[in-house]
């Protein structure tokens, strides 16, 4: 049993008791102690309802007061057998940028559906954001079996109905738990309400989920849980009818294709170098980082980004003493065998499968700020290196909940689209099927500094289906 | 049923591990963006973590740049000495920002039979603008408290200071943005994935001392609050507080005025992170008069630019 750190980002509106969920979970796996219960029990006393576990959740002020999550809160969680972070995300659509965020650095992703409502319009967004970000793996929680006497056969429905709609995603064999969060069934604590359901409780299926820190950052390691898949070389590229369309109005909204071919690799070895080590006393040079994919030991054949440069791993090493190798997510610091110009913002990778440097990149877009998306300058962010970037051309605007692109030419808050961009400088991007942490970028306001968007360079992780104008061929 | 047994060994070597590596990859992306950081060091448990985080971060390099502590004035004697031991340890120099001299100056106005904590948020931020600091480096966490659940990694604060949680920046990946104005700055908490339970047992991990009064010990204290507090020169207690012997010890170390202590046996790391493991109250809850005083204490403290 792994006891590593996984990482959960829950996903689901408060009406369809998504912050009770949160609640149940901390509160039966002894996430929440007895001040916090007191503090919960007497909000909810003052608003003249039963004990509202929510209220462990909503941790600012506006949020009790309107009822709602609005950020992303982070919560910890300890079982005999893993330690958890949970990032509890607001369901609703105005505030997508947040579920982006909990997502991007999940292991797993939770989508909560009310049994009485079954698939709707929000779920189907979640889903697709979780895809969108590679989140490896997908739990459904259908909530409110209570208020259906625990019927099978419609949580059979539910349950098959968005194992359907995810497989679009790449999505296969997606648990589904059937729950009464109010009650605490099937949560922590297995239910006798449901003799039907041999699976197991939500605490349960997160103990047992592959990934945490061993393979943070890259997607598709385990055979046995399919990640989504890419379409890393898929027959019709979201970006291949992106120039004819601009003026195009929907027509129908077409399910996602299913992806037309599996993940084929992941990128090897990535460390994005944060600054180099001096040390003149002991004569000593050495580049700081955090492996960003794959593994490093002594003697491995490496490239430095953009440089091009070619040399290898003298040593890897760290205070408490040199490792014979490091894998994803252990920071180092790497020594090299030849005296190279390396500094902030260089990517040191493998030498097979080195990315090629580009300046200009295609990639999905989730924008994030307030004021939209204006043609022209931005700073981007890459791994550890900052440049200019032009953005060329928005090329389509995802219509999420059914996975299609429509036409667009702009983004605004919440939008997520089709981008093209052209950088400054050559940067070494992984495609983000390949390569979580050197397949993302953040686009800043350089007067602002704010942070307006969040990228993942590559093709959309399904075929997605283009509307084009009624009448008219697609160009 | 958890078993206590069952409960400490969740704190498995790879979720420290990961735990480790994020705040040392964090530690250095303050060195690469920043250039003024300074790291706030109060002799408390969290913040002798995140020195020893820092030692790890830049080695064989020494840290790149001070600590800074904002001092009451209402210090246990143990930790200010333990304070200068460690600092001296370390090698690195030592700010004390002091809000008696803040008081003195007439930047804030001491109110007797009050706790001097809320007073540390000037006395920081006129820190932060005397020495320029543009990263200050804290040990907060987001389990500490339901607003801090909330915080960034990196956390932007404007030209006063101040922390506004409807316009915090969307943190992505490991990409943090520390990009400012001038005379803003941002706060950067390393540990903010931490439980308490964690630093405890990476502090037995990594063999780091730890003031004595996180021990139990005998100490005069008498009832206020349903806490704690010590007998001292700096709080006057009333014809109802009667002092009493109690074995105690401290679950945080801060303001002598308003930091509770708990009745506790635990004289070794090891008893100390079975007793956590076992607690059913948050250590703030447990210890911090301050954040009692409303649901939304703390976020209205971090508005206004404390730590």
């Amino acid at each position: 049993m792994a006891r590593s750190l996984l990482r959960v980002a829950t996903a689901g509106s408060v009406d369809d008791g998504k912050s009770t969920l949160l609640g149940r979970l901390l509160y039966d796996a002894k996430g929440v102690l007895a001040d916090q219960m007191d503090a919960v029990a007497a909000a909810s006393r003052r608003r003249g309802a039963g004990l509202d576990l929510s209220l462990l959740t909503d941790g600012l002020r506006a949020e009790r007061e309107q009822g709602i999550t609005i950020d992303v809160a982070y919560r910890y969680l300890a079982s005999p057998h893993r330690t958890f972070v949970l990032a509890d995300t607001p369901g609703h659509e105005q505030y997508t940028r947040n579920m982006v965020t909990g997502a991007s650095t999940a292991d797993a992703a939770v989508v909560l559906l009310d049994v009485r409502h079954g698939l709707t319009g929000q779920s189907r967004r979640h889903a697709a954001i979780a895809a969108l970000l590679r989140v490896p793996h997908l739990v459904l929680v259908v909530n409110k079996l209570d208020l259906v006497d625990w019927d099978r056969s419609t949580f059979d429905r539910v349950a098959d109905a968005f194992r359907r709609y995810v497989a679009g995603f790449g999505y296969a064999d997606v648990p589904a738990i059937p729950v009464s969060a109010l009650h605490g069934d099937n949560v922590v604590t297995p239910s006798a309400r449901a003799p039907w359901y041999a699976g197991p409780t939500l605490l349960g299926l997160l103990e047992s989920l592959p990934g945490g820190a061993d393979d943070a950052g890259t997607t598709g390691t385990d055979p046995a849980t399919p990640a989504p898949a890419a379409t890393l070389t898929g027959p019709a590229p979201a970006t291949a009818a992106a120039h004819s369309a601009a003026s195009a109005a929907p027509v129908a909204s077409e399910a996602p294709a299913v992806p037309a071919a599996p993940e084929s690799s992941v990128a090897g070895f990535r460390f994005p170098v944060q600054y180099v080590v001096r040390a003149p006393e002991r004569d000593y040079r050495g580049y700081a980082g955090r492996v960003a994919g794959g593994t490093v030991r002594p003697g491995d054949d490496v490239i430095v980004l953009p440089s091009g440069r070619r040399t290898s791993v003298e040593a890897v090493e760290t205070y408490d003493g040199s490792l014979p190798s490091a894998g994803t997510g252990r920071s180092v610091v790497l020594r090299l065998a030849d005296q190279v110009d390396v500094g902030r913002g260089d990517l040191i990778v493998a030498a097979d499968g080195a990315p090629t440097p580009t300046r200009d990149i295609e990639a999905t877009v989730c924008w994030l700020a307030e004021a939209p998306l204006v043609p022209g300058r931005y700073l981007l962010r890459h791994a550890t290196r900052i440049t200019r970037a032009v953005v060329d051309a928005v090329t389509g605007v995802l219509e999420v909940t059914s996975g299609t692109l429509g036409p667009g030419d702009g983004l605004r808050l919440n939008d997520i689209g089709r981008l093209r961009l052209r950088t400054a400088d050559p940067v070494p991007f992984d495609d983000y099927a390949q390569n979580r942490r050197t397949g993302a970028f953040i686009l800043i306001d350089e007067s602002s500094g704010a942070t307006v968007a969040a990228g993942m360079a590559g093709p959309l992780p399904w075929a997605a289906t283009r509307t084009v104008p009624a009448g008219s061929a697609p160009g | 049923m958890t078993t206590m047994v069952d409960t400490i060994a969740v704190v498995g070597p790879t979720a420290l591990d990961d735990l480790e590596s994020e705040a040392v990859y964090i530690l250095r992306e303050v060195v690469g963006q920043f250039e003024r950081p300074v790291l706030l060091f109060s002799g408390g448990k969290d913040s002798i973590v995140m020195l020893h985080l820092a030692v790890k971060a830049y080695w064989p390099a020494p840290v790149p740049y001070p600590l800074m502590h904002v001092d009451t004035g209402h210090n246990f004697a143990e930790v200010v000495a333990f304070r200068d031991r460690r600092v001296a340890a370390a090698g690195v120099r030592l700010v004390v920002a002091s809000v008696e001299d803040s008081i003195a100056a007439g930047r804030v106005a001491d109110r007797p039979g009050t706790s001097r904590n809320p007073l540390q948020t000037v006395t920081l931020l006129d820190a932060i603008v005397a020495h320029r600091f543009d990263a200050v480096l804290g040990g907060a966490r987001r389990d500490e408290e339901k607003a801090r659940a909330k915080e960034r990694v990196f956390s932007l604060r404007d030209e006063f200071g101040q922390w506004d949680p409807r316009r915090q920046r969307p943190e992505l990946w490991d990409l943090y943005n520390g990009r400012h104005r001038p005379g803003e700055h941002v706060r950067v908490f390393p540990l903010s994935n931490w439980t308490e339970l964690d630093v405890w047992a990476y502090i037995q991990r990594e063999r780091l001392e730890v003031p004595p009064i996180y021990f139990a010990h005998e100490r005069k204290v008498f009832r206020r609050d349903g806490m704690w507090l010590a007998d001292s020169a700096y709080l006057a207690r009333r014809a109802d507080e009667p002092l009493a012997l109690r074995t105690v010890r401290y679950r945080t170390v801060g303001d002598i005025t308003c930091t509770g202590a708990v009745e506790s046996t635990a004289g070794t790391v090891g008893e100390i992170i079975a007793e956590v493991a076992a607690s059913r109250v948050t250590e703030r809850g447990a210890t911090r008069a301050d954040d009692r005083a409303s649901e939304a204490a703390m976020e209205d403290r971090k508005r206004e630019g404390y730590f």
